[in-house]
């Protein structure tokens, strides 16, 4: 039977080599001689592309100091739009769920904060942080049942990014109100008349293919005619409504606009750097201030096109409402108090001290509260000219409605919806179709 | 089976048999037991449960048909099951007949050229289906994809076409994708296989007087026939492991969706649907009696010749 | 006769035209992954498709580089280097698939060889099972396997994905295949000379199959290298992950980059062709025994 010793003995040495090879080496043994009683501890971040939190230098810079104060390493994973909540679910499945995540409240509230993934993180808030977290985010992140499964650290508004160079050559820059950044939706259809008149094909698009950016598409839609995506208390979803019937319908027969269900947001940004599209629906701040591949500079096409931010357009312009955008930290109850209480201090520590600062700039995004533990947060982007301008814009943020019930199926039906339209389909049938399918989901 | 009931076969000679049969069966056993029968069964088992990924238990309750019922009504899980049959019917063929006019094309050729075609048809095979489809979806891009550029070039349209935003077009894109990836090792196979076929025979054909084509049918297929089955059952394999092209390309919109990856869909995008593990394994169970049923008509089909 | 000549030679031009319209067809994929790396971000993301680099530049794999990083291996206490990411997913991928490829070469030769072979009880089942599974893709048992993984404490291993690999039938069928051409009369012989079953399956089958064994192991580990799905659902970390789920990253985070896109494809491609030049005689001598002996 010496083949079954050698069957054992390969088993054996596979198993060690299982053994060696295994995740999750604590890499402490380097910088052991820290104090505390956390030294050696590490904690698991994942971290969807926010501003600069997608970014591996900046982001091992802010661990670093992290660990020299606390002695709590963390060891981060970068996520992409396209498939991180794929690879969280996996992770759940597998029991192999980070302790920390970075995202927005549609996320770790209303999907795994209400599936009881999330530790509830209410005892962080005293009265002196609900007074100083912005009233927007700090309802966006708790329950009906006063639950907080995010603790926001930045928000910002959606809006939209045009090639101002563009406008200019078409003669569509008399259309845009570039003191306010707002505009009408009659000069956004000229606008858009004037742009594929010069330039020929679709000079916008909305884009279809997934979920990926579909806050740009919503906004786009509601906004022309005042249309609204959930009812005011969130209980139900309406964007069956006539005024966004009577978008849709606007969109879709207007020619230089594309309804393209091969482009999900980041492709629709690809295309507009290039400069092909014109004006892009999936647009932020911290875009505005990331520098293209190309190396023209931040603000700017590979071409080296100037780009500007714009609120989407509404009948008078000054009545838009804008998506917000609201992203923090959350925390994966992974049933061990020890890295819980860990997580809590690295929350603390970003999201509620004076290295907030250092938190909201690489997220290039605006601070969700006023202030951190005597820091005064309004002021850190005063020197910074892009974001001033920008500033004009927050006051129309409007309902934070990504809360309601159902929001992942919603979604999905969204994105199928504006694929049939752009297919031909009855455009009132297929949104009220889809409306009905979100809403039964939200029941 | 019938081998077994051969009585030369000691009581003794059995056993040694037997031993020594399940010994060297062992080691692939424990992996093919412990990583594929094992989940099947587990994944059959979950399909009449509703086992959800937020419960805490692994498998919920079991609910009988119910899943199954749910499938045959669901018309996004249809639309996936013919999805993935029309790119089984027409990758297979496709694979099959462009391998095998591609290797009579250069089996006589001189051994340079013969390996230079070899070698250019296999290497989108080991290139990487992440790698090629990356270029892939340039090629295919609506506004800036180099097919829309070239086809206006020739003249051959006049309006760029949305290759994978349309309906029409994407599956047909991806299967376009999975046919350069997977007809290398065809190629190969029956160039080797043209290569071995007894010139006697084809030279007696001649000098009888037959065409090509005669030639062809009558002298040769015949005897290229088990290459022929093998390479059915291998692109079959292939043609049924699509997913990466559908995961990086489409993420199953334009009518792109299959049931592989709709059971991915099902278990872990963040939809509504995500985490009912009891459903996404119905699917899988009636993906497997689909294949089940196509490998033992190839089967046959082998036996048979 | 001599109007069928000419229509002989005028269908071999035509088949040659197609030939070689077809080969720059599936050699474009790969032209433009390398002359892409090199580009410079306005001409790889250009409107117009420029056809050759203007200027060659490394830009693109400085930003790969630079872009993540993670020590090259951790074994124990021991932790590499730190290094660029993508050599560090390279190393895991040829790992991946070199143990696959050795595992599933011992499994199924002997495995193989007592389908073949001996006579055991089972074995019709056995087989039936197999060739059952042989088509199964892997998402059907995807929820399962990953739960199994998960009780194993293999998740976000390596082992996770080889393991699925090795024990998928495929092998032991093309193994069955070959050993079945083994003449009866020579394992007898051994069995007369005294040769335990060991030996005679490790000095009479084994070179009998070799050329078997060969076409495994390439096939094997191009399946391996290339089981984008396997890994995607298995491995979660940034050192875990292989060459083709790092390149899928990219896609997914900037699908605004071709350069650094084509500069991952390419290093992602590049060892593996260049195996495939190296071996490629091996390669076909040894996928053509496969099907002819199968």
């Amino acid at each position: 039977m010496k083949k079954f010793l050698a069957l054992a003995l390969t088993l054996a040495m596979t198993m060690s080599l299982v053994a060696c090879g295994k995740k999750d080496e604590p890499q402490s043994s380097t910088s052991g001689s820290q104090p505390q009683q956390e030294a050696g501890q590490e904690i698991k971040l994942w971290t969807y592309p926010v501003g600069n939190w997608g970014d591996q230098a900046t982001v091992d810079k802010l661990m670093e100091d992290f660990k020299a104060e606390t002695g709590i390493s963390v060891k981060v994973e970068y996520l992409a739009y396209s498939d991180g909540d794929d690879k969280i679910n996996a992770a759940l499945t597998a029991k192999s769920a980070p302790d920390l995540v970075l995202e927005g409240p549609e996320r770790l509230v209303a999907n795994w904060g209400a599936k009881g993934y999330m530790v509830d993180m209410s005892d962080m808030l005293d009265d002196t942080d609900k007074a100083e977290i912005l009233p927007a985010p700090l309802a966006a992140c708790t329950t009906a049942d006063g639950k907080v499964y995010e603790y926001p650290v930045v928000m910002t508004a959606h809006c939209m990014g045009i090639n101002l160079d563009a406008f200019k050559q078409a003669g569509a820059d008399q259309y845009l109100d570039l003191e306010s950044h707002t505009w009408t939706t009659e000069n956004y259809f000229k606008a858009i008349e004037a742009l594929e008149k010069e330039f020929g094909g679709p000079v916008t698009a909305v884009y279809c293919k997934g979920q990926g950016g579909d806050q740009g598409t919503r906004a786009l839609v509601n906004n022309l005619y005042g249309g609204t995506f959930t009812n005011e208390d969130h209980t139900q979803y309406t964007w069956d409504d006539p005024m966004n019937v009577k978008a849709l319908e606007a969109l879709k027969n207007t020619k230089g606009i594309a309804f393209d269900a091969s482009l999900e947001g980041g492709d629709e940004i690809a295309l507009f750097y290039q400069g092909v599209l014109k004006i892009a629906n999936c647009w932020n701040i911290a875009q505005q201030m990331n520098p293209n591949q190309a190396n023209t500079g931040a603000g700017k096409t590979m071409n080296g096109e100037e780009i500007i931010c714009m609120a989407f357009p509404s009948e008078n312009g000054d009545d838009t409402q804008l998506c917000g955008g609201i992203w923090g930290f959350g925390i994966f109850d992974n049933g061990d108090p020890a890295k819980i209480d860990a997580a809590k201090k690295f929350i603390k520590y970003f999201a509620d001290s004076e290295h907030t600062v250092d938190a909201v700039k690489t997220a290039n995004f605006f601070p969700a509260r006023t202030a951190a533990e005597g820091t005064d947060l309004t002021t850190i982007w005063a020197d910074n000219e892009v974001m001033n301008d920008y500033q004009v814009l927050m006051p129309y943020l409007g309902d934070y409605y990504n809360v309601i019930k159902g929001w992942t199926a919603s979604r999905v039906e969204w994105f199928n919806m504006l694929q049939e339209v752009g297919q031909g389909q009855d455009i009132a049938e297929s949104a009220k179709t889809h409306a009905e399918a979100a809403n039964a989901a939200a029941q | 089976m019938a081998r077994q009931k051969q009585p030369t076969m000691s009581r003794a000679l059995q056993r040694r048999e037997n031993i020594s049969g399940y010994a060297f069966m062992l080691p692939s056993l424990i992996f093919f037991v412990g990583f594929v029968v094992l989940p099947m069964f587990i994944c059959i088992f979950m399909g009449f449960t509703d086992a959800n990924m937020h419960d805490k238990t692994m498998f919920g309750s079991f609910i009988g048909l119910q899943n199954y019922i749910r499938l045959f009504h669901d018309k996004t899980f249809l639309q996936a099951l013919w999805n993935t049959f029309i790119i089984v019917i027409i990758s297979v063929p496709a694979t099959c007949a462009f391998s095998l006019w591609v290797s009579s094309a250069i089996y006589k050729m001189g051994s340079f050229s013969r390996s230079f075609y070899r070698i250019v048809f296999y290497l989108p095979v080991v290139t990487g289906s992440v790698a090629v489809t990356a270029v892939w979806k340039w090629m295919y891009n609506n506004y800036t994809g180099i097919l829309n550029t070239v086809l206006k070039g020739v003249g051959l349209i006049d309006q760029n076409i949305n290759w994978l935003g349309d309906p029409k077009f994407a599956l047909y894109c991806i299967i376009v994708i999975l046919f350069t990836t997977s007809v290398g090792q065809p190629i190969v196979l029956y160039v080797s296989a043209l290569g071995n076929v007894d010139p006697t025979l084809v030279e007696a054909a001649e000098v009888d007087g037959a065409t090509d084509m005669q030639v062809f049918w009558k002298v040769k297929w015949p005897q290229i026939m088990p290459t022929t089955l093998y390479i059915l059952v291998i692109t079959t394999i292939n043609s049924f492991q699509c997913f990466a092209l559908i995961q990086l390309l489409t993420q199953g919109s334009s009518n792109t969706n299959t049931v592989m990856y709709h059971i991915y869909f099902t278990a872990f995008k963040l939809t509504d649907q995500a985490g009912h593990f009891g459903y996404a394994n119905a699917m899988g169970v009636v993906l497997a009696i689909a294949i089940g049923i196509l490998s033992a008509v190839q089967f046959k089909l082998a036996k048979e010749k | 006769m001599n109007s069928g000549v000419q229509h002989k030679s005028a269908y071999k031009i035509i088949s040659v035209v197609i030939l070689v319209i077809l080969a720059i067809l599936f050699l474009f994929p790969l032209y433009w992954i390398v002359t892409g790396a090199f580009k410079t971000g306005a001409e790889i993301n250009a409107i117009k498709p420029v056809w050759f680099p203007s200027e060659w530049t490394l830009m693109n794999f400085e930003h790969l580089f630079s872009k993540r990083t993670c020590p090259l291996f951790q074994l124990g206490g021991l932790v590499g280097p730190t290094v660029p990411a993508v050599f560090r997913w390279l190393l895991n991928t040829v790992f991946m698939a070199v143990m696959a490829m050795i595992l599933t070469c011992i499994t199924a030769s002997a495995a193989g060889y007592a389908l073949a072979k001996k006579r055991f009880r089972g074995r019709a089942i056995v087989f039936g099972l197999i060739v059952c599974a042989m088509a199964l893709p892997k998402q059907v048992i995807l929820i399962p396997l990953l739960k199994e993984m998960a009780a194993l404490d293999l998740n976000d291993t390596l082992w996770a994905v080889i393991f699925p690999t090795v024990g998928w039938p495929f092998g032991v069928f093309l193994m069955k295949q070959f050993s079945e051409s083994i003449p009866g009369e020579m394992l007898e012989a051994a069995r007369i000379d005294g040769a335990s079953e060991l030996r005679t399956f490790t000095t009479v089958v084994i070179p009998l199959v070799k050329p078997g064994i060969g076409a495994l192991a390439i096939f094997t580990f191009i399946n391996s290298w290339n089981d984008y799905f396997m890994q995607l659902v298995m491995l979660t970390s940034n050192e875990n992950a292989t060459i083709s789920l790092g390149i899928s990253t990219l896609m997914a985070e900037t699908s605004i980059d071709m350069g650094l896109l084509m500069a991952g494809a390419a290093l992602a491609a590049a060892p593996i062709i260049i195996v495939f030049l190296i071996f490629q005689k091996y390669f076909t001598q040894g996928i053509t025994m496969g099907a002819v002996k199968g």
